[in-house]
């Protein structure tokens, strides 16, 4: 019988009991007749002091420096230990009302009582240094040091985006981050955030009664150093950049250069632009909210987020692809119809490289009707359907219709619009087997529903100097100590295309410029062979007539070509030839002489704008009685 | 068949209440941010563990519910599954904090420990109530032990060395059905000569040692057979020997491990840790800062102060008096423990009121213990109090399990 030790559970209490005093007695101890804990306790005023990392500096490929940083000095506080503190002295010196004192305490303990929160932002270095010897009278304040961004030439705003502080969403999704804390916004800032922001650092400092620190705790055996951010080496070149943002400063639109071989960007204008000093310092909400409500949008970066008409410059893949389907021959011909689509006075062209020369529209509807009525259903819808799709892979493969893959943030990249057979079946739209070339024909020359991005232009310009694939573009080359590169950047893409194609095309796109009845003569740079397209891209509606769009695409020079660039001017008098193109080749000059010779040929297209005002926002329907 | 009236003992039902919402409103204040004081947020910690409470009251208003005869029914199953879940654990664990306990699932995380004592104490309770089953049978013997170590040794190679330690609090039990006291008191005598030999003098030691037999031969012992004198000299000689070799199973302790054993015997310079914990409790004084004004816990000072270390928190909100008050309700609730297993007709019953009461003694000895200084720093919960819903619901399951068991004492399971 097992009851036989049923006294035994007096044994197990008599234990269970022993521990509980036990512990009563030794936190009697602890808490009673140990004062040292206490005075432990109080002397244990540790200030936690973040030591910021200097954030990553952005250098350009020839080592020019674009952004870096300066000091400036936040005044922490500590509501808790604010007691018995000469509140007079402090707003006084820091040059604020008593309101406005009282404005940012209640803050500050809206906060937390116990967690220091920041008093005052960016307090300069001459400023500080006033008041620096009299710290130990703000008892309950201390200094913590930080960094603004600068940047020495006011260029590249929205390549290089802004930093701005914390929100809330941003600390709960990575604890990295405390309140008051800095974070890329947009552009490189955005996109590198993690390499450039470093590793912060601690200390922990003893303080006495008068606010002084005292030494570090425990030798400063807890503290951490910080670690600097990460440099980036871009691409850009500086000198061209500003080059090309001096020749669009009074228009808008977009220039895009890269490196045809290595998909590095040279430049990557946006126009109209802000001088990105704007957002540094405590002038950045006033300018923020003027910027982001200019209806000219400077902080739009086109070339990633315009979705335009590419015009005649579409025509250089429509022709490529064409010639790779077999659909036509290089000798084939068109007569240039133009009750078909309309188009300008030119003789017939007799091949495709005088098509792509002369830019004939007709020639490109018919080229167009070939690739999509390839007759291998008798339904010319169904089709239709076919060629589409086969045309939409080809699309694709020039990086149409998709977001480039590139180094800058995709949340508000553009795809632009290829549009496939769904698009057409949908409600929406025609509906299934409602369409068929002739109802689409308007693709051929880039117009209709087709859209692309300047990166996507310059992309394809990319494509025929490298005559048949483009690498993946990038903006930074590498970044860190150790020189890192993000394995993505140096990803060739083939388009599948065969090479002779290209080779066509590139001779075309040379016609362009250099042979008489080319439309894009005013690219030409002496000594120089620039290969380009023009395009003329219609938009608005009769309804709202605006004018034209000027694009132009070139790479130079024809072989081993070294720069490929995309001009977009919005709603520019006149065609892509009389705008795009002069600045096409103003750019190209620029990067391959390191200088402009024609002076006069470069004012007149740096000071006359062509273009027309942007249109006021709608405005809402008020009653005016 | 006589029906007999469910009764709760609603009184261990309010110690158990008053602890959990003790518990809950240190967690609070323990991770009181004034930028989020708002009670019902599910992001924080608080909020959390306020989830895991209702899912608590609600599996104790089951468990009040349900039919008993199951748990004594399903013991052997549920113990058969716990140890297949532990045996998975040491496959699909994700590492925290250097252990390798808790699984992982859709951003769940759960510790499958905690649930291997449930089913330790209820396996060990069925094996102990069998018919003619008597701790003095070797068959019994083999089996329970069998039971406890198995689940420990799972346990141990997770690397969560502190609740392997929490197994031997089944020693308890079985003591109260039989085990000779001599194994625990020879536990005891093992545990005080390990920490002897690493702050003494060996040699010392040994004298000393060889005193006391001399002392018990000869004082305590009227009348000396040869058998007495050849057990003493046995005794005597293995202590010595234990005292010798104690250096090598220090070293094959982890390296934290014996900084923490050296840190409590003033061998190596307190930790952290351990100097801030005491800051924290020592500066409470006699009736603490009050409740949400704890400094050194709220200011990062002290570690793991919503889990392990939430003692702290306690010691420097309410003082001597609220620490001293939470010791005695958790003291309250074992000694009541123990009494109600002892009003229980079943064995069953009995052993499992013993195995529930001993778990929950060894984690309040060990988790309060470390807090104030008084045991290395091992890292188990505080139960009922600590942050975190697997053993929130592994000790509130244990416990009512017990409550419902004893609400139809008269039963036999």
């Amino acid at each position: 019988m097992a009851n036989r030790y049923a006294s035994r559970n007096q044994v197990v209490k008599a234990i269970f009991i022993v521990v509980g005093v036990i512990f009563v007695c030794r936190l009697a101890t602890l808490q009673l007749f140990s004062p040292k804990y206490r005075e432990a306790a109080e002397r244990q005023s540790l200030r936690y002091v973040t030591q910021y990392p200097a954030r990553g500096f952005i250098y350009d490929r020839n080592g020019q420096l674009l952004v870096h940083n300066e000091a400036v000095y936040d005044l922490m506080v500590v509501p808790r230990l604010v007691t018995g503190t000469d509140t007079a002295y402090v707003y006084s010196t820091l040059g604020i009302s008593l309101e406005e004192f009282n404005e940012r305490m209640a803050a500050a303990r809206r906060y937390s009582h116990y967690a220091p929160s920041t008093f005052m932002k960016q307090i300069s270095k001459d400023e500080y240094a006033k008041f620096e010897n009299k710290m130990f009278r703000f008892t309950g304040f201390y200094i913590t040091q930080r960094t603004l961004r600068i940047y020495d030439r006011p260029i590249a705003a929205q390549v290089l985006g802004f930093v701005g502080e914390v929100n809330d969403d941003d600390i709960e999704r990575d604890h990295y981050y405390k309140r008051g804390d800095y974070i890329g916004r947009s552009g490189l800032e955005l996109s590198y955030e993690n390499q450039l922001r470093g590793i912060k650092g601690k200390r922990i400092m003893h303080i006495d009664a008068l606010n002084r620190e005292v030494g570090p705790y425990m030798n400063g055996e807890l503290d951490t150093l910080p670690t600097e951010g990460c440099n980036l080496y871009t691409s850009l070149d500086a000198d061209l950049q500003q080059y090309a943002e001096d020749l669009m400063a009074n228009k808008r639109g977009c220039v895009m250069a890269l490196e045809p071989a290595t998909g590095e960007v040279l430049a990557m204008v946006s126009a109209p632009t802000y001088d990105p000093n704007m957002l540094v310092g405590r002038s950045r909400k006033p300018n923020y909210i003027a910027l982001r409500d200019d209806i000219s949008t400077p902080m739009l970066n086109r070339a990633l987020m315009g979705q335009y008409p590419p015009g005649s410059i579409f025509k250089v893949a429509q022709a490529l692809t064409a010639l790779d389907l077999g659909v036509i021959t290089p000798q084939t011909g068109f007569v240039c119809d133009k009750s078909l689509v309309g188009c300008h006075n030119h003789p017939s062209a007799q091949s495709v490289q005088e098509a792509i020369k002369m830019s004939c529209n007709p020639y490109f509807y018919q080229v167009y009707r070939r690739v999509i009525q390839q007759g291998k259903h008798k339904n010319p819808n169904k089709d239709a359907q076919y060629g589409l799709t086969v045309w939409h892979d080809y699309m694709m493969r020039f990086g149409f219709g998709q977001k480039l893959p590139i180094d800058l943030p995709r949340g508000g990249m553009s795809r632009g619009n290829i549009p496939d057979t769904a698009f057409y079946n949908s409600k929406r739209w025609y509906g299934r087997d409602r369409w068929q070339f002739s109802t689409i024909y308007s693709n051929s020359i880039g117009q209709g529903e087709v859209t692309v991005t300047p990166l996507q232009m310059v992309n394809l310009a990319a494509i025929v100097a490298n005559r048949g694939y483009y690498i993946t573009p990038h903006v930074v080359r590498y970044y860190g100590p150790d020189s890192l590169q993000s394995e993505e950047y140096g990803l060739r893409h083939e388009t599948g295309i065969d090479r002779k194609w290209f080779d066509i095309a590139a001779q075309g796109m040379y016609d362009v410029v250099h042979v008489a009845g080319g439309t894009g003569r005013l690219a030409r740079v002496e000594n120089l062979d620039v290969c380009g397209k023009t395009g003329t891209a219609q938009n608005g509606s009769s309804l709202n007539p605006r004018h034209d769009h000027s694009v132009f695409i070139a790479f130079a020079p024809k072989d081993n070509p070294q720069i490929a660039v995309a001009v977009y001017v919005e709603n520019a008098k006149g065609g892509g030839g009389s705008w795009a193109a002069p600045i096409a080749g103003l750019v190209i000059e620029r990067y391959l002489n390191g200088e402009v010779k024609r002076k006069d040929f470069e004012r007149h297209y740096r000071e006359i704008n062509p273009c027309q005002p942007p249109l006021p926002p709608r405005k809402k329907k008020t009653s005016t009685s | 068949m006589y029906q007999e009236h469910i009764k709760i003992d609603w009184v261990t039902v309010a110690i158990w209440l008053a602890v959990v919402v003790l518990g809950w409103l240190t967690i609070y204040s323990a991770t009181f941010n004034a930028d989020h004081a708002d009670v019902f947020a599910f992001k924080t910690l608080h909020g959390k563990q306020l989830l895991w409470i209702a899912i608590s009251l609600f599996t104790a208003a089951v468990l009040l519910i349900i039919d008993p005869r199951i748990f004594s029914n399903a013991a052997y199953p549920i113990y058969a599954a716990v140890m297949v879940l532990l045996v998975l654990t040491l496959f699909l664990a994700v590492t925290v904090n250097g252990g390798k306990s808790w699984i992982e699932y859709k951003g769940f995380r759960f510790q499958p420990t905690e649930f291997g004592k449930l089913a330790t104490a209820l396996a060990l309770a069925k094996c102990m109530s069998g018919v003619d089953v008597e701790w003095g049978q070797t068959r019994t013997k083999l089996t329970a032990l069998t039971i406890i170590v198995l689940p420990a040794i799972l346990v141990f190679l997770q690397h969560d060395t502190g609740s392997a330690l929490v197994f031997a609090a089944f020693l308890l039990p079985l003591f109260r059905e039989g085990l000779s006291g001599m194994v625990l008191i020879f536990g005891a005598a093992l545990v005080a000569l390990f920490v002897l030999a690493l702050v003494v003098n060996r040699y010392i030691l040994t004298a000393v040692l060889a005193a006391v037999a001399l002392l018990y031969l000869f004082v305590w012992l009227n009348k000396r057979t040869s058998r007495d004198w050849w057990r003493t000299i046995g005794v005597l000689l293995l202590s010595v020997a234990f005292v010798f070799s104690v250096d090598f199973f220090y070293g094959k302790l982890e390296k934290h491990q014996r900084e923490r054993v050296d840190v409590l015997l003033g061998k190596a310079e307190e930790s952290y840790n351990m100097h801030q914990s005491k800051i924290a409790i020592g500066s409470g004084g006699f009736t603490g800062k009050g409740y949400l004004h704890g400094t050194l816990t709220k200011a990062n000072f002290v570690p793991a102060r919503d889990t392990d270390f939430i003692f702290c928190t306690v010691g420097e909100e309410f003082g001597w008096v609220g620490s001293s008050i939470l010791v005695a309700l958790y003291i309250l609730l074992l000694v009541r423990l123990v009494s109600m297993a002892e009003r229980q007709r079943s064995t069953f019953s009995r052993m499992y009121g013993y195995c529930v009461a001993s778990v929950l003694f060894v984690h309040v000895f060990i988790n309060i213990g470390m807090v104030i200084g008084l045991l290395p720093v091992i890292g188990i919960p505080l139960p009922f109090f600590s942050y975190g819903g697997s053993s929130m619901m592994a000790f509130t399951i244990m416990l009512f399990i017990f409550i419902r068991l004893d609400a139809t004492k008269n039963q036999l399971y």
